[in-house]
């Protein structure tokens, strides 16, 4: 695969910063955008550009019909069984509350437990912490192992009659592991309870097959998929959208007003409320398009090489630690050198343009069960090469270097 | 931007020795700071007398080499220092971290002042004037005997 060509796709890699080329391994915080998906919001904006669904103009139904070509080619990515399972939220966070307030308010209520991971982001634990509140739920952590895995035994021995929605990530955004989402599926529909997946790290790196997976909501965050910003997704099987509430209430999602009542039309207009990020939806598509142009496969094989160099280079450091050591693992290498504040390894890389994220990367929970309080992680995206292996590699012996360590 | 200038050498001997991280004995206020976007941590252990005068000063706490050195740093140049002048400290030192200002503070000695001086750096790293900030701010907190965290997030 050339991957050159590929990143020439992505204007970013023109510029320098700090006076160097970028490597950029923040991937997992947010991907770069390639210029199709870039150059086709403002197209949007200077030639499309309309409300959706509410006027009658010539404009009004370009602009919906290219919005809902978005949800289309969702539908597709992702193979879910019709476009009505696929609702655009501002992020992925919006599609985990969604399903934590319209799930929780109907069929949560005290006492009843929601089963989570130690590996879970802020995400996909604070929702769930509002509805605890709210309704006097319990929350169950499945416990992590030392290798950074949630061993399926953990969650199934947490699985009992008051357990009513399992929340599960797909990938963990700290120690890579790849989660057996499938297995999870099978052991809680045993007893008929329906699995939400963080699907944030999962949806930009892992082949989604939503039939395969059996899962009943899968949320998405479309700016680490090479999108725009302002743009998440919820899939959800139908059989919940007939059942839960609506969401946030508003302009769009009704179907009748009156004094008395109202009442509401199907997904997934009842669920988006207001106007939503036009713009960015459509914009989205090229994001999509340009993922099945490199095809998934490609993506996952070249990430898995460069991951797999990255682990192998990184190890020979004997002042680094890397976090979690799963046996399938995705995209992402968490680490700690010793006698370095992971911030200031943040910074000494930055210097030579190399940029990670540092800090708890919205995990504290799994970190404090790690033992630390923060670390440093490189996570990839198609882009990234050995090159940018052996960058990010010399930058760390210069932390070494400058700490004297 | 060189970095060299933000990890001078007195900052990474505070950053890694770290003076009067400890409870210092008979202190009389406490508070607590908190960065929660990077996790740092800071907690300053002050002995204030009647005369307001910081009779000794430490901390305990997490962080990166900035913060640490910044509240080992802290505690020496304000022990034995009234509260006013301390605050007065604070004033030139955050001065000197968002504009660059060159520090010459009368009531320090020239030592003090170049030890101060080595947090110079963090000026070009505008994301890190947080982590240099916050024990002097926790510091500010236990003396005027606010009982809330500092957090640099609001």
């Amino acid at each position: 695969m050339d991957i050159k060509s590929i990143k020439s796709q992505f204007p970013i890699f023109k510029n320098k910063f700090n006076g160097k080329p970028l490597i950029y391994l923040d991937n997992a915080n947010s991907s770069q955008k390639p210029k199709n998906v870039i150059d086709r919001i403002s197209k949007f904006y200077s030639k499309e550009f309309s409300n959706i669904g509410r006027s009658v103009h010539t404009l009004a139904v370009t602009a919906t019909n290219r919005f809902e070509e978005s949800r289309d080619l969702m539908k597709k990515y992702i193979n879910a069984k019709s476009r009505e399972e696929i609702i655009f939220t501002k992020n992925a966070t919006e599609a985990i509350n969604l399903v934590a307030s319209t799930y929780g308010d109907k069929f949560i209520n005290r006492g009843d437990e929601i089963l989570i991971t130690e590996l879970e982001h802020h995400a996909n634990y604070v929702p769930w912490h509002f509805l605890r509140q709210k309704k006097g739920a319990i929350i169950k952590f499945a416990k992590c192992n030392d290798r950074g895995e949630v061993d399926i035994d953990e969650i199934k021995k947490l699985i009992n009659n008051k357990t009513k929605i399992i929340a599960i990530t797909h990938l963990s955004n700290v120690t890579g592991v790849i989660m057996p989402i499938k297995k999870i599926v099978d052991l809680a529909s045993e007893k008929k309870i329906p699995v939400l997946v963080d699907g944030c790290q999962g949806a930009p790196h892992l082949k989604l097959d939503m039939q395969e997976l059996g899962c009943d909501f899968y949320a998405i965050s479309c700016h680490k998929m090479y999108g725009p910003t302002g743009v998440g997704v919820l899939y959800a099987k139908k059989k919940w959208l007939d059942v839960l509430p609506p969401y946030q209430g508003g302009g769009g999602m009704i179907e009748e007003v009156k004094k008395e009542s109202i009442t509401f039309p199907g997904s997934p207009t009842k669920y988006e409320a207001g106007t939503l990020q036009t713009a960015e939806v459509v914009g989205f598509s090229e994001s999509l398009k340009f993922i099945e142009d490199v095809g998934i496969k490609n993506i996952m094989q070249h990430e898995k090489e460069i991951l797999e160099y990255g682990l192998e280079e990184i190890k020979k450091n004997n002042s680094v630690r890397i976090i979690g050591d799963p046996k399938h693992r995705g995209s992402i290498i968490s680490f700690t050198i010793k006698g370095i504040h992971p911030h200031d390894i943040a910074t000494i890389l930055d210097e030579d343009g190399v940029a990670i994220r540092a800090g708890h990367h919205c995990c504290q929970i799994l970190h404090e069960k790690m033992g630390i309080s923060a670390s440093a992680r490189a996570s990839l995206g198609i882009y990234n090469s050995k090159d940018d292996i052996d960058a990010l590699s010399s930058a760390i012996k210069k932390c070494n270097k400058v700490f004297n360590t | 931007m060189d970095i060299k200038e933000l990890y001078q050498e007195i900052v990474l001997d505070h950053g890694k020795n770290p003076r009067n991280k400890n409870k210092c004995e008979g202190f009389n206020k406490e508070a607590k700071g908190h960065n929660p976007l990077c996790g740092d941590k800071v907690q300053v252990f002050l002995k204030l007398n009647n005369d307001k005068k910081v009779e000794d000063i430490s901390f305990e706490g997490e962080g990166c080499a900035i913060s640490i050195a910044s509240a080992s740093i802290m505690t020496e140049t304000i022990k034995g220092k009234e509260f006013n002048v301390a605050k007065k400290i604070l004033e030139h030192f955050i001065n000197m971290l968002k504009e660059g200002s060159k520090l010459s503070i009368n009531s320090l000695s020239q030592d003090e002042n170049t030890t101060m001086m080595s947090l110079s750096g963090v000026k070009q790293f505008p994301m890190r004037v947080k982590c240099a900030t916050l024990a002097w701010h926790t510091f500010i907190h236990a003396a005027e005997g606010k009982e809330e965290t500092v957090k640099t997030e609001k």
